[in-house]
């Protein structure tokens, strides 16, 4: 029978042959957990297997994300049991230093295309940027994978969503991903998997694909699909020191519960307003909006090519007074690739306050809190009201964070 | 084994703004904020449930064990914390009744045994339903009785769903699966 992509990954981990609605027994190529969730997991597998091994160490890990180092002492106390049992265990920790799981994954080739990938974060499917199924789980859940290497799924219906159009500059990947939410909205996806194609999709680097991949989330769907272009095939080759990797493709005649095209020509720079992701506007429509803080980093936005693209932005210029503009980059081999090639530099002298790898704010973690009546443009992906505190955030590209740094005020990039 | 009821009675929750609408895409952060993270006691997660829901601030002093709650579509939207489902484990909720829910959430539901329905339509016809009313669900069918009186199909447990919640959890699940 016609498969979809998401089919064919399940297919390739499960012992019987899959078709979308059957839930199955999944295979995982790798299952994780944060400092967000991890000392649950550890309680939960504890509680249940005592001291039995997990499953299988060469593919069980925590990656320390969300509040690195640990601010708090709740979190310092997580943390140690986390690290403490992975000691136990013979379980590999990306510690606070490393950066987003995530992203570690795609640089560490824990994940590859056609691998598939669970852990404690809910922005996982990001790894559909490389052709792989990522998926967040809760502490349950993972508790589980790591005793039993694999976990029940219903296998997802796909929908094809077609980008019409090229990407021209002044808009980036984050314009493009949010055209998307513009048309799919909060549950537009809900429960569905997502394959992409068009060439704008075609043309996407890996940190776009990461971009438009990540928000799958806000969209409601499980994951969105990108086939990996032949650059990102050759990375994740290297990465995985697997030679043998190639682009899954959907069989002619796969099902599709719904095809979709969003059109992208002359395409202006968007932004989405508070208090939900799919509140979407143009950027030109709230221009003149007072901006007190920019927030550049997370899982959506924090790869290096994002900070050069606003290095080359604010270079030789300065952040306006008053003005709070914080940087923080994915992981730690990004922040290397800022420092050797001079963006940490001129992120600095344009008044940047620039922290180690991380998530950021999204879970009250270091940077991006907004208090009462402040006003934050942020490249991340969740605006949800309370979320980052009582203030109003608006989520953007790295340009539109960067011009609004300059100006004090929302702006309209200019190519 | 003696199986778990499949039928439950309890006090209706209409999770509704403060101009009377009912909320869509209740995400996990209203559901259970990202400042209480860290916890990782059941026992301590109950009295912190909605409170960043507008209007919900004090559900958590409202609620009694048994009520049941309804929402419209995309409820528990958002992050894969747990907490978002066991904050409510911890006040005893009955179950949840919405039009559909976060794809994670629904798992996080489903893997600890915690009832949660779904009812096509729910967003159409909630004005039918009020905080206080008497429901009653039967989980193997579907059918939800509002008052007494007025019959609903909301959509029975799937086969996974109703084995995890009968055995009790994701765990015990698991070894019950291996010893077969």
């Amino acid at each position: 029978m016609a498969q979809t992509i998401i089919e064919k990954i399940i297919q390739a981990h499960a012992d019987t042959q899959v078709k979308a609605g059957d839930i199955v027994w999944m295979h995982l190529d790798a299952r994780t957990a944060r400092d967000f969730g991890g000392a649950n997991v550890v309680k939960n597998f504890r509680s249940h297997y005592g001291d039995a091994p997990v499953d299988d160490v060469a593919k069980t890990f925590f990656t320390f994300d969300l509040v690195t180092p640990a601010n708090n002492i709740p979190y310092a106390i997580n943390q140690q049991i986390c690290r403490d049992w992975a000691k136990e265990q013979g379980v590999r920790v990306f510690d606070v230093d490393m950066g987003i799981g995530s992203h570690v994954a795609i640089e560490y080739g824990l994940a590859w295309p056609g691998s598939t990938f669970v852990g404690t974060d809910s922005h996982l499917n990001i790894l559909g940027a490389i052709g792989a199924f990522g998926q967040g789980m809760g502490d349950q859940d993972i508790a589980f994978t790591f005793k039993a290497g694999k976990t029940w799924f219903e296998v997802p219906r796909t929908m094809k969503v077609t980008i019409e159009g090229e990407l021209e500059p002044p808009c980036t990947a984050k314009d493009l991903t949010l055209a998307c939410l513009r048309v799919l909205g909060a549950s537009g996806a809900l429960g569905q998997a997502v394959e992409f194609y068009g060439p704008a999709i075609e043309a996407l680097d890996l940190p776009g694909r990461i971009t438009l991949a990540s928000m799958m989330t806000e969209m409601g769907g499980i994951i969105g699909l990108i086939p990996p272009s032949e650059e990102v095939l050759a990375f994740c080759r290297e990465r995985s020191r697997r030679d043998d990797l190639h682009a899954l493709q959907a069989d002619a005649g796969a099902e599709y519960t719904q095809e979709i095209q969003v059109d992208i020509s002359g395409l202006e720079p968007l932004i989405a307003c508070p208090p939900k992701p799919d509140n979407v506007k143009s950027v030109r429509d709230v221009a003149g909006t007072k901006v007190d803080s920019v927030f550049i980093g997370s899982c959506t936005n924090g790869r290096f090519e994002d900070f050069a693209a606003v290095a080359q932005i604010v270079e030789g210029k300065h952040i306006a007074p008053g003005m709070v503009a914080s940087v923080v980059p994915a992981t730690r081999e990004v922040y290397a690739q800022m420092l050797e090639s001079g963006v940490l530099q001129t992120l600095f002298q344009a008044g940047f306050v620039i922290s180690n790898p991380g998530c950021g704010g999204c879970a009250s973690g270091h940077i991006g809190m907004v208090g009462q009546g402040q006003v934050q443009i942020s490249t991340s992906n969740r605006n949800f009201a309370g979320k980052q505190g009582p203030g109003d955030n608006y989520l953007a590209s790295p340009a539109v964070a960067a011009w609004a740094a300059l100006a004090g005020e929302i702006t309209v990039p200019r190519a | 084994m003696t199986a778990k009821t499949t039928r439950i009675k309890g006090r209706a929750w209409v999770l509704t703004s403060p101009d009377g609408e009912l909320y869509d895409d209740i995400d996990t952060d209203m559901i259970f904020h990202n400042r209480y993270l860290h916890i990782t006691d059941l026992e301590q997660m109950g009295q912190y449930a909605l409170d960043n829901l507008r209007g919900w601030e004090d559900f958590a002093q409202k609620a009694r064990p048994g009520d049941v709650l309804l929402a419209g579509v995309n409820f528990g939207a958002g992050s894969s914390r747990q907490q978002a489902v066991d904050c409510f484990r911890s006040l005893g909720i009955g179950a949840v009744v919405a039009e559909s829910y976060g794809a994670i959430y629904k798992r996080n539901a489903i893997n600890s045994g915690f009832p949660i329905v779904i009812l096509p339509d729910l967003t159409r016809i909630y004005d039918q339903f009020q905080n206080g009313d008497q429901i009653e669900i039967d989980f193997e069918t579907g059918r939800l009785v509002l008052n007494g009186e007025k019959a609903f199909d909301a959509e029975p447990f799937s086969t996974v769903q109703m084995d995890i919640y009968q055995a009790g959890d994701l765990f015990t699940y698991g070894k019950v699966l291996d010893e077969a």
